[in-house]
């Protein structure tokens, strides 16, 4: 395997909601063009942290952070950053499949109509790559201008994702992507985020644990707002340095 | 007598008197109805909507009254609409929760509770006098706008709370300002039921009388108004006038009045009702 270069690195992050300490001096560096999933049981700060990376906390009243997030080497923070222009670059898909109440085809080229892009050729052609890079395509080409409402929850899922790849980040950050889909709808996200690794960096919270195993290059642990353990996920499954991490990932507690 | 069977007694006089007291409301509105149209379906005819008020009864016409009454509704919608939404929109979206945001809320809607003819007092001071537009449709129209932006207000609020969360955040996620958001997400997802605040609203103002005869609409008006500047008149000072008359035939007149004034808000409302049931089935989020 070729060297990567570090995509994402978290240096001795903090987060705050209020009095409340949500994240506690992560520091970690993921590489480009793997998948890395974070695991770890509810609260422990996993979602926090991954909203910090395309900074959606933002608008959440009273949170705050200390300490860096790089993008290939640019503090996300920095004051001179765009939120709107770090999200074009950082995209994300939600737990609960959030299309919106338009076509389907609005729905794929909204983030390019909001950057004011408008000629009616360059968005048929981003909607259909997106929709092919997704795995949709084939079952949505004949009904474009069809409500995304009325897709199955697995459908909208991967729009979601359509929709995200429209506006070519570089980083997509999932946020348990497959929690609320039926097992053959999980089956083709799993698939599809395997496919994306070769193009995306992927980052992806969840709280299945063979989830994990199946998708993801690296795995991090975190526990009350601590990241634990961090490694490849094959050495993190099979031998666990630390003794919560083992406890968590055999089933223990969580 | 069991327990069983004295609670299922009382379920039924329950059920009785629930029965008995949605009835009252209906039979109210009933016997109302009745006696208008009784009075009123034999002098409504085409002549009286097309005729301009006189002082012989059966010459008289409430054109002026319809048309005046048209103008402050579309004029009123004009002033009222973009205010009353950007104000909501702006509260909701931007302003930031504290103190100061409630002490807007609590205000706005107290604003919704004051007497309709304090609002007239306000207008006819500030639109009529100050700003010299005297007993205007324009000046009119201000005064009724000022009346029921908190209603729009509140409405909008609601509105746009209830798109949820998730559609924001996707909108965010692909890189929207807030902006874009608002504009092309949670407008459009809510305006159904804005424009359902509004058109009742709306609905309230086409009935207000005594702000209007406070800021000096008049009774008798021989023209059509043909500009925002035009002095006026509208449905429910005519009717109160006519009603004020000795004469039997006046009463007629105001009867029929009444019912065109009538058939008009059972119209906003009924789009009203309309527009909701249709966003009802529209939107599952």
């Amino acid at each position: 395997m070729s060297k990567k270069h570090n995509k994402l690195e978290a240096k001795n992050l903090n987060a705050y909601y209020g009095d409340f300490h949500a994240l506690k001096n992560i520091n970690i560096a993921m590489d480009e063009k793997n998948v890395t999933a974070f695991i770890g049981p509810s609260g422990c700060g996993k979602s926090t942290f991954l909203r910090t990376l395309n900074r959606m906390n933002d608008y959440i009243e009273g949170f705050r952070v200390e300490g860096d997030i790089l993008l290939d080497g640019r503090d996300i923070y920095a004051k001179d950053v765009r939120v709107d222009e770090l999200r074009k670059e950082v995209g994300m898909v939600f737990q609960k499949p959030n299309p919106f109440p338009k076509s389907i085809f609005e729905n794929v080229v909204y983030g390019l109509k909001i950057q004011g892009i408008k000629k009616k050729s360059i968005l048929e052609e981003a909607a259909e790559q997106s929709l092919r890079q997704a795995a949709l395509w084939e079952e949505v080409k004949d009904k474009l201008d069809k409500s995304a409402l009325a897709l199955s929850g697995g459908q909208q899922q991967r729009l979601c994702i359509a929709r995200a790849l429209a506006i070519s980040p570089s980083v997509l950050l999932m946020d348990e992507p497959a929690s609320a889909l039926d097992p053959i709808s999980t089956a083709k996200i799993e698939e599809l985020i395997y496919e994306l690794k070769n193009d995306y960096t992927i980052v992806i919270v969840t709280h299945n644990m063979q989830q994990a195993g199946r998708v993801s290059d690296y795995t991090a642990f975190f526990y009350m707002g601590e990241l634990v353990e961090y490694n490849k996920t094959k050495s993190m499954f099979t031998s666990p340095k630390n003794e919560r991490t083992q406890n968590y990932i055999t089933g223990r507690f969580g | 007598m069991t327990n069983s069977e004295l609670n299922r007694l009382k379920d039924k006089a329950f059920q009785v008197f629930g029965i008995f007291c949605t009835f009252i409301g209906l039979v109210v509105l009933a016997i109302f109805l009745i006696d208008i149209v009784v009075e009123g379906a034999k002098r409504l005819d085409w002549d009286f909507l097309t005729s301009l008020p006189s002082r012989r009864a059966s010459k008289a016409g409430i054109m002026t009254a319809w048309v005046g009454t048209l103008w402050i509704l579309v004029l009123t919608t004009l002033i009222a609409l973009p205010l009353g939404v950007a104000a909501g929109v702006y509260l909701e979206e931007y302003g930031k929760k504290g103190r100061w945001a409630n002490f807007l809320e609590i205000n706005i809607a107290n604003l919704a509770g004051v007497p309709s003819i304090i609002y007239g007092l306000l207008g006819l001071e500030i639109f009529v006098r100050q700003m010299r537009l005297g007993s205007s449709l324009l000046a009119g129209a201000l005064t009724l706008s000022l009346l029921i932006l908190p209603i729009i207000i509140v409405t909008t609020r609601e509105a746009i709370k209830a798109v949820p969360r998730s559609i924001r955040d996707g909108s965010y996620a692909l890189g929207a300002s807030k902006w874009q958001t608002v504009w092309n997400q949670v407008l459009p997802a809510s305006f159904g039921s804005i424009l359902t605040g509004i058109i009742l609203a709306l609905s309230r103002a086409v009935g207000e009388t005594a702000p209007l005869i406070v800021i000096g609409a008049l009774a008798y008006v021989p023209f059509t108004p043909s500009s925002p500047l035009d002095e006026f008149t509208v449905l429910p000072i005519q009717i109160f006038n006519w009603t004020s008359r000795p004469q039997e035939a006046f009463l007629t007149n105001a009867a029929a009045a009444i019912i065109v004034l009538l058939l008009l808000t059972f119209l906003l409302n009924g789009i009203a009702v309309y527009l909701r049931n249709r966003q009802q089935r529209k939107v599952k989020w």
